[in-house]
């Protein structure tokens, strides 16, 4: 049966106060359109996990959804730090929030950890750091079977993961190229799991290339289809990474009233990515559209 | 943070000038070898690395955090995922595996790092300055940085020489340098290490205890200058060396090709 939504059903449905929450996507395909779905609904007291918070929380937290966040590295990249992030671990604005601090292979491992149902990861990572004495989801094991030792990173199990991939059938068996990230971790070790995807494709076509399915339809509650749904992060062969929006962050969010007008601007003022993208103008996104390079096709050969 | 807190030009005796952010590109490619796997960071590390794959190393092979293996931008890329570095690499892996089978087991060479504090060891703050339950300056953390610290065989940190970068020792351990000298750093079962600090007024080298000291001076630096900034007694090689300045080949790479806007250099005229 069609997983088929709009994201304001979805968000609707999967997203609770108090949930945690992993929107996944290594710079590539973030669910920015997720992230302020989840923003005009009025989530509150939210974890939110990622490795990279980016600016996709920096919103959140802007916004007063966020009670604790859970990363490994929280800057704008390229460009210098998260100016609501640094507000919220600073000065408790708007909202107090925890930190759960990891390095990225740390970060990973513990998702790995919860997409295999293990009790931990171990990982040669956080040697000689001062990061194990303030998160105690870091311990360092020694080996069972001779004179060495490790770090052992719990499970993250998020309640909610939010994934994007370039396109998936109604199910959600969905082809993702580009950067993998930790896509996939994050969609296994979740409870409820949203795909967003640039477009809808039939079964057809993911079975003819299966080597590029990175997320099944069995890991999948519901399906979104959602063209620039990772405006300004990127779709590999869609769209390219909308720099200017990234640099001129620092500015935007600099304090709390300019975010605020932004916020207003591009989250509050329009009801959907729809909007936001008419918003944006065919101008803007017709700069970020990259010229086309086809890999050279496979033949998986016909078997009988 | 790519962007350095203090620029100087400096006049050469020909009409050529350069900048020391120019120079500390220069610097960095020239520790980088053909053969070198390289994981590379944004900014300045990115321009080093493609000035030498242009220059000296054309089979380095740039790796990055995101997954990507053999990247050739055709423009440097402002994050480490941008497309144009997965768009004609050798592979994209997911970033489990890029931590996993490549760094973690040894098979990258060289890895850059930055940060808000080095320490005499080499041991790196990029994570708080102050408490860190209450932090004076709350900063982006380790992302890749403590691995990359542990596991590459030579790392190298750029970054422009303040006062305030260069305590004796840093508030917060990120990236582990030489802790404990390099005894200790053996003690933990850790290879490799720091190999060379590039700032913009030298390249400084560890000695056999691992402690920081100054290997080069810059054209426009001087012994007090860095010694004034630097929260502890430095040591100055004993042949201390001029670094060679950038030739007109490397200028006009970094000027025309890798950072037309200058996004990541101030530049001369």
């Amino acid at each position: 049966m069609s997983k088929v939504t709009s994201m304001h059903d979805a968000v609707a449905t999967a997203v609770d106060d108090g949930d945690s929450l992993y929107l996944a996507g290594f710079t590539h395909l973030i669910p920015f359109a997720a992230g302020h779905e989840i923003i005009r609904q009025g989530r509150t007291d939210l974890e939110l996990i990622r490795a990279t918070p980016d600016l996709i929380y920096d919103q959140l937290i802007a916004a007063g959804c966020a009670r604790k966040v859970t990363f490994s590295w929280a800057g704008n990249p390229g460009v210098g730090s998260l100016p609501a992030f640094r507000r919220a671990a600073e000065e408790g604005y708007p909202t107090e929030i925890e930190l759960e601090e990891y390095t990225h292979f740390g970060m990973i491992a513990a998702l790995e950890a919860g997409a295999s149902n293990l009790p931990f990861m171990p990982l040669r990572g956080f040697i000689g750091s001062d990061l194990p004495d303030h998160n105690d989801n870091i311990a360092r094991v020694e080996s069972p079977f001779g004179d060495d030792y490790v770090y052992a990173v719990a499970p993250i199990e998020p309640d909610v993961a939010v994934v994007r991939a370039q396109r998936a059938d109604e199910n959600g068996n969905a082809h993702l190229w580009g950067i993998q990230g930790e896509v996939k971790l994050a969609a296994l070790a979740a409870d409820t799991v949203i795909l967003s995807v640039e477009e809808q494709c039939s079964e057809e076509t993911i079975r003819s290339d299966p080597n590029r399915t990175v997320i099944t339809a069995d890991e999948v509650d519901h399906v979104v289809v959602e063209p620039y749904g990772s405006h300004p992060s990127y779709a590999q062969g869609y769209y390219g990474r909308d720099n200017e929006a990234y640099l001129s962050w620092a500015e935007t969010a600099a304090d709390r009233d300019t975010v605020e007008e932004w916020l207003d601007e591009w989250v509050y003022g329009v009801d959907d990515r729809r909007e936001y993208v008419e918003q944006l103008g065919t101008e803007r996104i017709f700069d970020l559209e990259p010229e086309t390079a086809y890999a050279t096709p496979v033949n998986m050969g016909e078997y009988r | 943070m790519t962007t350095d807190e203090t620029e100087t030009t400096t006049e050469t005796d020909t009409e050529r000038a350069y900048t020391n952010s120019e120079l500390m590109v220069v610097a960095a490619a020239r520790e980088l070898e053909s053969d070198d796997s390289v994981l590379v960071g944004i900014g300045k590390p990115n321009l080093a690395c493609n000035v030498a794959k242009r220059t000296h190393a054309p089979e380095l092979r740039m790796v990055y955090e995101s997954g990507t293996i053999g990247s050739n931008p055709k423009t440097p890329p402002l994050s480490i995922g941008d497309p144009g570095l997965a768009a004609g690499a050798l592979s994209i892996e997911p970033m489990r595996n890029g931590f996993n089978y490549y760094l973690q087991a040894g098979r990258l060479d060289v890895g850059f790092l930055g940060g808000a504090q080095i320490d005499r060891y080499g041991n790196i703050n990029s994570t708080v300055i102050g408490d860190y339950d209450d932090p004076i300056v709350r900063l982006p953390g380790s992302g890749g940085a403590c691995e990359i610290a542990c596991h590459v065989n030579r790392t190298m940190i750029i970054t422009p020489h303040t006062e305030r970068r260069f305590p004796e020792e840093v508030d917060f351990i990120t990236s582990p340098g030489y802790v404990g000298g390099r005894e200790g750093r053996a003690e933990l079962g850790l290879d490799g290490g720091p190999e060379a600090v590039i700032t913009d007024l030298g390249v400084y080298r560890f000695n056999d205890d691992g402690e920081l000291y100054v290997d080069s001076l810059h054209p426009s630096a001087t012994r007090d200058e860095i010694q004034s900034k630097t929260g502890w007694e430095i040591e100055f090689a004993d042949d201390l060396q001029q670094t060679a300045e950038p030739t007109d080949e490397e200028l006009r790479l970094i000027r025309e090709e890798l950072d037309p806007e200058e996004l990541y250099t101030d530049q001369a005229e």
